[in-house]
C-alpha cells in the first residue's frame, strides 16, 4: 500500500530496500521506513494484542505516544515500531506476553 | 551531571523557535528531543499555512520545518541538540532525567522551557480499538513521511480543519475517501476547505457519528448514525461503509505530564484541549523559571506555537541575563501577533480558554 503518485511529495522510487523478519518470515521495508510503516505497506495492520482478552491491536498514532504499536525486536519486548527505523536483519515478532525485562 | 542554564524540551515549532530566539540573545541551551529528527508535526504538514507572512503564511509545513531547523543549525556554538533522546523525568530542583540512546543522563538546569506538544484525542465506539482506526496526525505520518496508505476507502471523522485538510491529503495520496462525518450540526473548519472537498465529491454528513466499527483482525466496515439536536442516536439512521481505515480528526491534548511531574499548577480547560498549566503573561508555570509554550500550553495553530516560542525563548534568556539588544520591540510584535492569530470568530474558543486560565493573555 504505497503511495505511487503524489502531487507535491516525491518518494524516491529507488530507495533501498531493507529485509527483515516478521514473526520468522521474511519481509522488506525501504530505507527511511519505521519497522511499523514498512509492515503496514506489507499489508500487516495487526501488530499486538490487548494483554488480557487478546484483541488486535495496531498503531493509532504514529508518533510514539500511544503505545499501541509495541513489539519484540530483536528479542527487546515493548519497542515502539512506529518510531524505531527499520534495520536490516532485524527480527520482529508480535509480542505475547507483557514483555518480560529481557526475553532473550 | 550536565549543567545546562536552560534546557528546551520538544524540538517542535515551539521548541525550535524558543531556541533561536535564545541564542540570537546569545543564551546557550539543549534542545532535547525524542525523535530522530527535530521538526515534531511540521515534518508532516504538506499543506500551505494560513496566518500572515511573520509565521510562514502560504508555505508548507514540511517547508517551514527545513526553515526552523536552518535557523537553528545557524547556531551551533550556541544550542546543542540531542535527537533521540526522551526526557523521563523533571524534578523540583530542575535536575532532568533524559534517555539518550541507551544511555540515562541527568542535567541540572537553571531554566527549563517544556515545549512538548499535543497528543491526540480518541473517540469512543463500539470495536474502536481495532487496528486500522487511526488519529489524522497517525495518517498523516504514515502517508507525508512515509509513503504508504493508511488504506484504500477511508471514513473520517471530525470537519475541524485537521479533518478537511487530511481527507483533502487523503485524496492527494489515492485513497478514497468515502465520507466525512461530524457529530455537530455545523462544520467547524474554515469553509473554504470544506467546499474543496465538496467540489470532488466527498459527502460532508453534519449531526452524524460512527456507532461501530466490525471487522475481524482489522476495520471491515464502519456504521455511522445521525444525532438529533440533544445529541442522541436516532435509531433506524443507520448507514453501513465498507471502508479498510477509519481517520479520527476529534483534536488534541496538551502533553503535559512533565509539567505535572514537576508540580506545576494545573487547571483543566476544555477550550485549550484538557489540562493546561498555570502560566503568567510570561509564559513562566506557577514555579520560578519553568516556561511552557506551544501545544503543551494549549492547543491552537502552529503559527501560534512558533510565536509562542519565539516569546519564551526570548523572556527565558533575559531571566537568565542575556537580553535580546531588541527585546522591548520584539515583545511587543509577538504578542500583538498572537493578538491577531487569535482574533476574529475562529479564535473564539482559544479567547475564551486563555480567560478561563486567568492571569496571561497570551499563554
Amino acid at each position: 500500500m504505497r503511495i505511487e503518485k503524489h502531487p507535491i511529495l516525491n518518494f524516491e522510487k529507488e530507495r533501498k530496500k531493507i529485509h527483515f523478519t516478521f514473526n520468522g518470515h521474511p519481509a522488506f521495508g525501504f530505507e527511511g521506513d519505521t519497522i511499523a510503516s514498512a509492515l503496514h505497506a506489507l499489508g500487516v495492520k495487526k501488530l499486538s494484542h490487548s494483554i488480557e482478552l487478546k484483541r488486535p491491536r495496531g498503531f493509532y498514532c504514529a508518533i510514539g505516544n500511544c503505545s499501541s504499536c509495541q513489539m519484540t525486536v530483536d528479542g527487546v519486548p515493548n519497542v515502539k515500531t512506529c518510531i524505531t527505523e527499520l534495520k536490516a536483519g532485524m527480527e520482529v515478532k508480535v509480542q505475547t506476553n507483557k514483555g518480560e525485562l529481557y526475553d532473550k | 551531571m550536565i549543567s545546562k542554564d536552560l534546557v528546551i524540551i520538544g524540538g517542535g515549532p515551539a521548541g525550535l523557535c524558543a531556541a533561536r530566539m535564545a541564542a540570537e540573545a546569545g543564551q546557550s541551551a539543549i534542545l532535547i528531543d525524542r525523535n530522530a529528527k527535530l521538526g515534531g508535526q511540521l515534518i508532516k504538514q504538506t499543506h500551505m499555512f494560513f496566518g500572515s507572512e511573520k509565521q510562514y503564511a502560504k508555505t508548507r509545513g514540511i517547508d517551514i520545518a527545513k526553515k526552523l531547523l536552518d535557523d537553528v543549525g545557524s547556531y551551533p556554538e550556541l544550542i546543542e541538540v540531542w535527537e533521540d533522546a526522551t526526557v523521563v523525568g523533571l524534578y523540583p530542583d530542575k535536575v532532568i532525567t533524559v534517555l539518550k540512546q541507551e544511555k540515562y543522563l541527568k542535567i541540572q538546569a537553571k531554566a527549563i522551557i517544556v515545549a512538548t506538544g499535543a497528543s491526540e484525542k480518541v473517540l469512543a465506539f463500539e470495536n474502536n480499538d481495532l487496528p486500522g482506526i487511526y488519529g489524522a496526525g497517525a495518517v498523516q505520518t504514515l502517508m507525508n513521511v512515509y509513503g504508504v496508505k493508511p488504506g484504500n476507502k477511508i471514513i473520517m471523522v471530525g470537519s475541524g480543519n485537521i479533518g478537511l485538510i487530511v481527507s483533502y491529503q487523503l485524496m492527494q495520496a489515492g485513497v478514497e475517501v468515502v465520507s466525512l462525518v461530524e457529530a455537530s450540526p455545523n462544520i467547524g473548519g474554515y469553509k473554504v476547505h470544506a467546499a474543496k472537498l465538496r467540489r470532488y465529491g466527498v459527502e460532508i454528513n453534519t449531526s452524524c457519528t460512527i456507532k461501530k466499527a466490525i471487522g475481524k483482525e482489522a476495520v471491515e466496515k464502519v456504521v455511522t448514525i445521525k444525532l438529533d439536536e440533544n445529541w442522541n442516536e436516532i435509531p433506524g439512521t443507520e448507514k453501513t461503509y465498507e471502508v479498510d481505515a477509519i481517520c479520527i480528526a476529534v483534536g488534541l491534548t496538551p502533553l503535559t505530564s512533565l509539567l505535572s511531574m514537576i508540580g506545576c499548577e494545573m487547571k483543566y480547560i476544555s477550550e485549550l484541549g484538557g489540562l493546561v498549566p498555570v502560566t503568567n503573561k510570561y509564559h513562566e508555570t506557577s514555579i520560578d523559571n519553568i516556561y511552557v509554550c506551544g501545544d503543551s500550553s494549549g492547543i491552537e495553530e502552529a503559527s501560534s506555537a512558533i510565536v509562542e516560542g519565539y516569546l519564551t525563548g526570548l523572556i527565558a534568556s533575559s531571566k537568565l541575563g542575556k537580553k535580546h539588544p531588541k527585546f522591548a520591540e520584539l515583545v511587543d510584535d509577538f504578542q500583538s501577533q498572537l493578538e491577531n492569530l487569535r482574533n476574529g470568530p475562529f479564535g473564539a474558543k482559544i479567547r475564551q480558554g486563555l480567560k478561563k486560565l486567568g492571569g496571561s493573555v497570551d499563554a
